[in-house]
This record gives C-alpha cells, sequence and structure tokens, in this order.
C-alpha cells in the first residue's frame, strides 16, 4: 500500500512540474518574442563584411552570456530518453531559449554603444559542473555569443 | 584599444602584425553561490550567479589578452575568439585569443 502511494506521489509530481514546466516555457517564449521585435532595427550578422565598409565610425567586441539549467524533473524524463534515444525535446527548448536570450542581451550592449548592426556574431556553448553518473551534481550549459558591435557614419 | 572579431579595425589600417596573444582565467564556484544554483538547479531556468561569475571572469581574461597587446607593443587585438573548458568538477577555464596588431 505504502509503494502505491509514494509511486502515486511521484506521478502526480511529475505530472505537476510537467504543466508548471509548460506554462513558464510558454511566458518564456513569449517575453523573448516580445522582446526580439524590439530589436529589429539591429540585426546581428554572421558575416564578417558588409557593403560600405568606409562609413563605419566605431568598431567594438560585444557580447552576452547565460547559464542555464534544466528542471529535476524535465532531467529525470530525459533520462528516461536516453534508454530508447531520439530527441529530447526538454533540452532543446532549454537551449533554444538561452541562445535567443544571449543574443537578447548582447543587442542590449550594443544599443547602449549605439551600435547599428553586429558583425561576425558568433556562439559559444558549453557544459559546466555537468559530470554524468554522479548524483548531485549540477547539469547546467553556458551560452555565449559574441559579435562585433558597428556603428556607421551619419 | 580597440578589439573586434572581425579581420580588421574599421576606418583604421593595419601596420603591424605581433602574432596570437591570448589570456585565461580558472574560476572554482563559490560554495554559497553553488549551494543557491542547486537548488535553484530543482526548479530550472537562469543559475544569476553563475551567469555573473562568468561575465566576470570572461572579462578578467580579455584584459589579460590585453596586457600580453601591450606588452608587444600593440594598439588593437582583432579576431577575437573565445572558448570554455570545464577541467575538473566545479572549475571552468574561460580562455580570449585574438591577433595583435598596430593599426594607424
Amino acid at each position: 500500500m505504502d509503494i502505491i502511494i509514494n509511486l502515486l506521489i511521484i506521478l502526480l509530481l511529475l505530472v505537476a512540474a510537467y504543466f508548471l514546466g509548460t506554462a513558464i516555457e510558454k511566458s518564456n517564449y513569449e517575453k523573448i518574442q516580445k522582446r526580439e521585435k524590439e530589436f529589429l532595427n539591429l540585426p546581428a550578422v554572421t558575416s564578417k563584411n558588409i557593403e560600405a565598409m568606409q562609413d563605419i565610425l566605431s568598431a567594438e567586441i560585444v557580447m552576452g552570456s547565460i547559464v542555464v539549467s534544466i528542471d529535476y524533473f524535465k532531467r529525470f524524463l530525459a533520462g528516461l530518453r536516453n534508454i530508447v534515444g531520439g530527441r529530447i525535446k526538454s533540452y532543446e527548448t532549454l537551449l533554444d531559449r538561452g541562445r535567443r536570450e544571449a543574443i537578447l542581451r548582447m543587442k542590449e550592449s550594443a544599443k547602449a554603444k549605439g551600435a547599428d548592426i553586429i558583425l561576425n556574431m558568433r556562439f559559444e556553448t558549453s557544459a559546466i559542473g555537468v559530470v554524468t553518473q554522479k548524483k548531485g551534481s549540477i547539469g547546467c550549459f553556458e551560452v555565449l555569443a559574441y559579435g562585433t558591435a558597428v556603428q556607421y557614419k551619419k | 584599444m580597440d578589439i573586434t572579431n572581425i579581420d580588421l579595425i574599421p576606418g583604421k589600417r593595419i601596420v603591424g602584425h605581433f602574432g596570437i596573444v591570448q589570456g585565461s582565467t580558472v574560476r572554482a564556484r563559490h560554495a554559497g553561490a553553488d549551494f543557491a544554483a542547486s537548488m535553484k538547479n530543482f526548479v530550472g531556468g537562469e543559475l544569476k550567479g553563475y551567469t555573473k561569475l562568468l561575465e566576470e571572469a570572461r572579462k578578467e581574461a580579455l584584459e589579460r589578452m590585453l596586457a600580453q597587446a601591450q606588452q608587444v607593443g600593440a594598439n588593437a587585438v582583432i579576431n577575437v575568439r573565445f572558448a570554455t573548458a570545464a577541467i575538473t568538477q566545479g572549475a571552468a577555464e574561460l580562455m580570449a585569443y585574438g591577433t595583435a596588431v598596430r593599426v594607424e
């Protein structure tokens, strides 16, 4: 009887975490999309050269970063997914949100410098503190976006 | 000192190359921040303490790179790249490297 109750509690927690996590993710995406719209006039490109290079006033490196971690229950589900293989959707959306947030932070600092475009934008993703098969390790990822903020001569 | 991650400093002419310069730092996590992070880790989301820690560390790596560039007589660094590596549990190396040049 005890085992059944325990299992039910775990199941309930997982279901609650699933719905809560989905709701948080949805609102998070809406916020990111809204902010991305604000920065439409400040594009970040991955090419190194643009037309009319001589009309540039200043160029400076800018970066934005974020450390994100997945919640406990999603990690549990991802662990289950590891057995059969396939897409781990919870990690996909986590990293996607992290990258977009990193870009937004980079653009914020570029805007503060009065930039018009960001050239040669690069991503850098690293897992920090991830030790597999070890209990209590913190599974988190750092996403860094960096590029050269360029201001045109007006 | 100008830093870009493109091949040139716009509006200036490169008159000399000094080769690669680099700066790096190895940071361990703070025990208190670690505890807070592991709590936050339970619910997921951004770990602000870590974001700040890595931002500061990266700034230091960049400063060390600039100090090295100054030492060789450069006044700009182009084509800057960043790299991060987890060395042992709880410590990460952050590195910045680029090409030191003199511009006019």
